[in-house]
């Protein structure tokens, strides 16, 4: 079975959980044999273009000392072979277009969407 | 088309905060009502739907004391569910992911409910039918 990660929800609890949960769930899945593709849409694509860590959260004398690494991650999933995507005019409507994708990322239309979900057999959308 | 089913959902929402939890519980009741078996991951804040110790409370501004309000409570949700499944010899299966029971301190579930991770999910989804999942927002 194949499953297409719908991820729409950009840095949604990065900060408490200290990473993106969905991304943290298809590489536990992966690990478990899991099939698995990720479709970056919506605010989601931000993660395509991410090129830094989260800064950390600092509440008074507490400092975080793991903030999240969405590069890392989404670079552990591309490098473990989990096809990753992001739609080309989510991008473009916010400005992020021109900005270098990470390594692995690979760019789809919306008029693109019907295929990449044709080649699935669930589309899970978070 | 055979009538037993089963479907897998996945729900990341708490009790007490959104709509989409009464809607998810309307699903989950649905499904059993048209004959289908059903099996739940709770991850994130879905885990604290079966934390066993939610107690109900009076409310003054209503001007009702703890019985007369009858709270809704998210474990008892879960109860009516299983006890409809049973009655109706169909499984329901609920498993929380169990990091995140840890990070939220809700370990202590109603019975019928279990512990597990992604590869739970991965092997209801692998087995279902159909899987809805319903992310938080």
């Amino acid at each position: 079975m194949k499953v297409l990660q719908v991820i729409d929800q950009a840095f949604r609890t990065t900060v408490e959980e200290q990473d993106d949960t969905i991304l943290w769930l298809t590489q536990s899945m992966r690990g478990a044999g899991g099939d698995l593709q990720v479709l970056l849409s919506g605010h989601g694509v931000h993660y395509a273009v991410l090129n830094q860590r989260q800064p950390p959260l600092v509440l008074g004398t507490w400092k975080q000392s793991q903030p999240a690494e969405l590069v890392r991650d989404l670079t552990n999933l591309t490098e473990s072979g989990v096809p990753v995507y992001a739609v080309r005019e989510d991008l473009e409507e916010r400005g992020l277009a021109g900005l270098p994708l990470q390594a692995g990322v690979e760019l789809v239309s919306r008029a693109g969407l019907a295929d990449l979900y044709e080649r699935v057999d669930q589309i899970w959308q978070w | 088309m055979s009538d037993l089913k089963t479907l897998t959902f996945a729900f990341m929402d708490p009790p007490f905060e959104s709509e989409r939890t009464v809607t998810f519980f309307r699903l989950l009741d649905a499904a059993l009502e048209r004959g289908a078996s059903v099996r739940v991951f709770a991850y994130e804040g879905a885990v604290a739907l079966a934390f066993a110790r939610q107690a109900p409370h009076g409310n003054a501004v209503h001007g009702r004391d703890a019985a007369e309000e009858d709270h809704p409570l998210t474990r008892e949700w879960i109860r009516a569910l299983q006890e409809k499944a049973a009655a109706k010899d169909l499984s329901f299966e609920w498993i929380n992911c169990g990091l995140c029971v840890d990070e939220r301190g809700v370990n202590d579930v109603i019975d019928g409910c279990g512990r597990g991770g992604p590869p739970d999910l991965w092997r209801y989804a692998s087995d279902a039918f159909n899987t809805l999942t319903i992310g938080t927002r």
